[in-house]
């Protein structure tokens, strides 16, 4: 008898932690916050996108759109913790100060910031996405496809992300043609499609017929098109903006990880971390490859993505010389995520200088 | 039968009124907007009036936001009653923003009671340099105030886009566009533990009692009544034009600048490339809302600040898309101009004639 009552007291309590646990994991909210308007292409849909699948995995989720980098902010931070959100991912860098100011006041609640580098407090955890990998499938593209063996890039700000992109792509493309040379034109801005177009206008006047991008509007792939030149999309599959210019585009793709995250609270075994996702991992995915490429060209392509995928290739293998021909990476090494983290020095083959 | 007859006179009660009017007709178009998009509007004009500010953090927070509304209203008015039209306070707040924020980082690391001080003068004296540029090519060059003032709001962008994504950006901070945060004795102290409502409000009440005392109780005050009302009035009375119109721009430039003294070194603490969100426009609104009067600015900035922090809540509570508060901005602005149409105008009611 008396073992009787202990052994239902214990399962009455496992069942009871079950439900509680159960109860909990049904409960878990999800908020994100946007710089951008949700809108139909570009960075910030990319992530409502990310924020559908955690919907369709069953959370709940709120967003804030337009959010600006400004002192408003850190209110939106601050009214979603205090409002039952349980995790919240930040999608711009300009959030990273208030991310871990209002994450020190609301140690309960997880923040996720992305492409920042601060994780002051034990609830803040950092990720990104190597784009540089979908790079170097653009820039081997690039180097097949051009004739004037002039490339164009549209860039937006001289930080490392860009800067590795611009010589992912790069090196890319001189393997594959050993005579091109990438020209940059700094646009200084992540949206503004009047000084995108002008920059890509400028790119095909001086002999570009391929044009990549690092800024987030379809001027860019619109010009192309206008002008009979090749682009690429940018964040999303641009193709539908310019069917004929648009070889292939790289996608972000967040919602594997945002899925996996908010489990990870749901389920409590959520912990800070520094993700670095790419190809492998499908938070870059690459779009469908146009079929004005030789067939060769594509399945080349498409080996060159599951090689970078499985590892077998990397963006940065030596030997890498910067512009003056001193050695960056040596032959049969690759570059370390140190040196990937803080890249300020274009490769050979770049043309002008980093804007300082 | 309706009959609409000019006024004699504008109607000084109905100069009061229609701002109130034109609120009131802001909540009805904006609880219809809401129920054409499918929410309840009574609960939707909760969200975004009531529930923003019901507590004392919310509070708090429309102070904040209602701070460089004012203070640059408040600066406004004084161009604005006086028939200079700075388009550009913007462009004025960003740029006293660079001198006191370079100012700030000059004090890196440093403590001391002087710096604060020295912080704010610069912005002060940043703003009222950027200002000056507008007034002195419309006094000596006869250009366009309107033209020039809003071409240089792009022009002080760029430069601060310059300044931190280059020479002053954080050099632990991998090339990001922003600088190092300054040094506690360079930031504004806050008023209350766990808010962030910091010691830039007293600013604006200071500049609201100043503009209140020069508009009514000084002869300078006086004359750019007259104006505003009659340039020929004013040129026929010996009024110095040009000296006025300088010194309007500089008390706006001056106003404009130390509001972004108090966003970078209050709640910001550093320079980014996005350090306000408009105010320098939004503050236009405020300054004609508010009838150019500085108790009206007042009541004017809170207004329009809560069009922020409710678009805010009203998105997180109730996923209306945020920028609805943008468009209330707009349809108070549209009521007002509209309302102002019974200023000068009356509806007569008269019998039928048989």
């Amino acid at each position: 008898m008396h073992k009787f009552f202990i052994r239902s007291f214990v399962s009455s309590l496992v069942l009871l932690f079950t439900f509680t646990v159960a109860a909990i994991a049904k409960d878990v909210k999800a908020a994100f916050v946007y710089i951008g308007p949700t809108g139909d292409h570009g960075w910030t849909y990319q992530h409502d996108v990310g924020r559908k699948a955690v919907e369709a995995a069953g959370f709940k989720t709120t967003y804030v759109e337009g959010v600006p980098e400004s002192a408003d902010a850190e209110r939106v931070l601050r009214q979603l913790a205090n409002s039952g959100h349980d995790v919240i991912f930040t999608t711009s860098f300009g959030y990273m100060n208030p991310t871990n100011k209002v994450a020190k006041e609301f140690p309960n609640v997880k923040f996720e910031h992305a492409t920042g580098y601060k994780r002051e407090h034990p609830n803040v955890s950092t990720y990104a996405a190597r784009f540089y990998e979908g790079r170097t499938i653009l820039g081997t593209i690039a180097g097949t496809m051009t004739k004037s063996n002039v490339i164009g890039y549209v860039a937006s700000f001289p930080i490392p992300e860009v800067i590795r992109g611009i010589n992912s792509f790069t090196l890319a493309a001189q393997k594959v043609n050993p005579n091109i040379k990438t020209k940059i034109v700094w646009a200084f801005t992540w949206y503004d499609p009047g000084k995108e177009a002008e920059a890509a206008k400028a790119l095909i006047d001086q002999g570009a017929d391929v044009i990549a991008q690092h800024t987030d509007s379809t001027a860019i792939v619109q010009i192309a098109e206008k002008a009979g030149v090749y682009a690429f999309g940018q964040a999303s599959d641009m193709d539908k903006f310019a069917p004929k210019a648009v070889l292939t585009s790289v996608e972000n793709n967040w919602g594997p990880y945002y899925v996996d995250r908010v489990k990870a609270v749901a389920n409590g075994t959520w912990s800070q971390k520094d993700t670095w996702h790419g190809i492998g991992d499908g938070m870059v995915v690459i779009s469908d490859l146009d079929s004005q490429m030789p067939a060769d060209l594509r399945s080349k392509v498409k080996k060159l993505q599951a090689d970078l995928a499985s590892g077998k290739v990397h963006s940065f293998t030596g030997p890498i010389y910067d512009q003056k021909g001193n050695l960056m990476v040596a032959e049969g090494k690759t570059a370390d995520d140190g040196m990937l983290a803080g890249m300020m020095t274009y490769v050979k083959g770049v043309e002008g200088d980093i804007p300082k | 039968m309706i009959k609409i007859v000019k006024r004699d006179q504008p109607s000084r009660a109905i100069f009061f009124l229609t701002p109130i009017l034109a609120i009131f007709l802001t909540l009805v178009a904006g609880g219809l907007i809401f129920y054409i998009l499918g929410f309840k509007p009574f609960e939707a004009l909760k969200f975004f009036f009531i529930v923003p500010i019901a507590d004392k953090y919310g509070f708090s927070e429309l102070l904040l936001k209602a701070t460089p509304l004012c203070l640059i209203a408040i600066g406004l008015s004084f161009c604005f009653k006086s028939n200079n039209w700075n388009i550009g306070a913007e462009g004025q707040l960003t740029f006293g923003a660079i001198v006191s924020g370079g100012v700030a980082l000059l004090f890196y690391e440093q403590e001391g009671f002087y710096i604060l001080p020295i912080v704010i003068l610069a912005g002060a004296i940043g703003g009222m340099l950027y200002a000056s540029i507008p007034a002195i090519l419309k006094t000596y060059f006869n250009t366009n105030e309107i033209l020039v003032s809003l071409m240089l709001v792009y022009v002080s962008k760029l430069i601060l886009d310059y300044l931190v994504v280059g020479p002053w950006s954080n050099p632990e901070g991998f090339n990001f566009p922003e600088t190092r945060q300054f040094s506690d004795s360079a930031r504004l102290p806050l008023l209350f533990e766990g808010l962030r409502i910091h010691a830039g409000i007293f600013l604006a009440l200071a500049a609201v009692v100043i503009s209140w005392f020069v508009f009514y109780k000084t002869y300078l005050g006086f004359q750019m009544k007259v104006s505003g009302f009659s340039l020929k009035t004013a040129k026929y009375a010996g009024y110095k034009g040009k000296k006025m119109i300088i010194l309007v721009f500089l008390i706006s430039g001056a106003c404009a600048g130390l509001a972004g003294v108090g966003e970078i070194t209050g709640p910001i603490g550093q320079l980014h490339r996005e350090v306000s969100p408009d105010y320098g426009f939004t503050a236009i609104i405020v300054a004609f809302l508010g009838r150019l009067h500085p108790v009206g600015i007042i009541f004017a900035s809170l207004v329009v600040a809560i069009t922020y922090l409710g678009a805010e809540t009203a998105q997180i509570f109730m996923q209306i898309p945020k920028y609805t508060g943008q468009v209330f901005q707009g349809m108070i602005l549209f009521f007002l101009l509209a309302s102002d149409y019974l200023l000068f105008f009356k509806f007569k009611f008269i019998g039928s004639k048989k």
